[in-house]
């Protein structure tokens, strides 16, 4: 611990009010421009569609839940949030790269293993995907923009996914301490 | 009226996805200016030390929907036309649950999660595989999911509509309770880091 950071430190977050004016606006740049809001958890189903798509074409067709995805055209890449994507990870690493936050590393607590915590996390996404299949959306395409928009819906998802997480949070604890 | 842009036809959905790009590269940024590319800095919420995930969340539904009602209070922004996800109220209480119950296991959600995978985080790469693994599951098992999943329809609708309420009388009340959301958080971290007693937290806590 030096008296003085060295300028090569991470640089502390944003204050939390000031980000959330910031998303705040770009979600509602969103709703003005486009007439919908952000998402993450599409990005997703699309590239697993597209996966599928081209190893097996004919099964990825079969599936009722993906099927939609290949409609007209076949690309399911070719998605609003593909691009909205590819920007969250540019947007994500210009900002990290300005704050000296962008290095490799794996976020854990200090007394957890890498795998185990790399097993946590293979985990926690398959988790995450099955509940963002079943609720139309994640923290983005539910949560924040039919916040937003005061949609029933997102609401009752919102609470849920705060109580989920006060659950198990007890039981997750050696992954973080 | 003229707005959403697109459909009133300023532009085609071709140049609409140069928009999304431009508004991802706006989202990203903002996830981690917050911290959000950091899992110990989201998953500090559900452990009362760092209740910034609230904080930013809060603010940025406040914000979105302020600029959403005046929008459309003085006639620029047609909210009829601003996709509303419909509501099917089952399974977006399950799917909370079991979505929020994977974001402490894993760390992150979809969106945060690709915020911290550009800026390295190796546990986010492997969660982004166990998101695909995950879509992938419960597309093949489909069938054993979708009485679930297509349960309780309830359309497109908003809590004003629902409960039968004027939407700025529910705007607002949305605004007090983050207010006082936001009051509330600012004393549970005070709490929390005199608990610890450590002096990094207290710094940490009296630094907003």
């Amino acid at each position: 611990m030096s008296e003085k950071p060295a300028s090569r430190d991470p640089a502390p977050y944003s204050n939390p009010y000031l980000a959330g004016i910031g998303l705040g606006l770009v979600l509602l740049a969103a709703f003005v421009v486009v007439g919908r809001g952000l998402g993450a958890s599409g990005a997703v189903s699309a590239a697993v569609t597209a996966g599928l798509h081209a190893v097996a074409p004919d099964h990825a067709h079969s599936l009722e839940w993906l099927s939609g995805r290949l409609a007209g055209d076949e690309r399911p890449l070719k998605d609003w949030l593909v691009f909205e994507g590819l920007g969250v990870f540019l947007g994500a690493l210009v900002s990290g790269l300005l704050a000296r936050r962008a290095f490799v590393t794996v976020e854990k607590g200090p007394r957890v293993s890498t795998r185990a915590r790399l097993a946590g996390a293979f985990a926690g996404g398959a988790l995450m995907a099955i509940g963002a299949a079943f609720a139309g959306g994640c923290t983005s395409g539910q949560a924040l923009t039919g916040g937003a928009l005061l949609n029933l819906g997102s609401w009752a998802f919102m609470l849920m996914v705060f109580a989920g997480a006060y659950a198990v949070a007890a039981s997750m604890r050696w992954q973080w301490r | 009226m003229m707005a959403p842009l697109l459909k009133y036809g300023v532009f085609g959905s071709e140049t609409s996805l140069v928009f999304a790009f431009l508004i991802g590269l706006g989202f990203g940024f903002a996830l981690e200016r917050a911290g959000f590319g950091s899992a110990r800095k989201l998953v500090s919420q559900f452990y009362l030390n760092d209740l910034a995930v609230f904080k930013v969340m809060f603010t940025a539904i406040v914000t979105a929907m302020l600029g959403v009602t005046y929008l459309s209070w003085v006639g620029v922004l047609n909210l009829s036309l601003v996709y509303l996800v419909p509501t099917f109220i089952l399974p977006q209480i399950v799917g909370g649950l079991v979505l929020g119950a994977g974001f402490v296991v894993g760390g992150y959600c979809p969106g945060t999660a690709l915020a911290a995978t550009a800026t390295g985080r190796l546990d986010a790469v492997v969660y982004g595989l166990g998101l695909y693994a995950g879509t992938f599951l419960f597309a093949e098992l489909y069938p054993v999911f979708k009485p679930l999943h297509t349960a309780t329809p309830m359309g497109p609708i908003t809590i004003p509509q629902y409960f039968g309420l004027p939407y700025g009388v529910v705007v607002f009340a949305v605004v007090l309770m983050a207010i006082g959301g936001f009051a509330g958080a600012g004393w549970v971290e005070k709490t929390m880091a005199s608990r610890r007693g450590t002096d990094a937290a207290a710094i940490a806590a009296t630094r907003e």
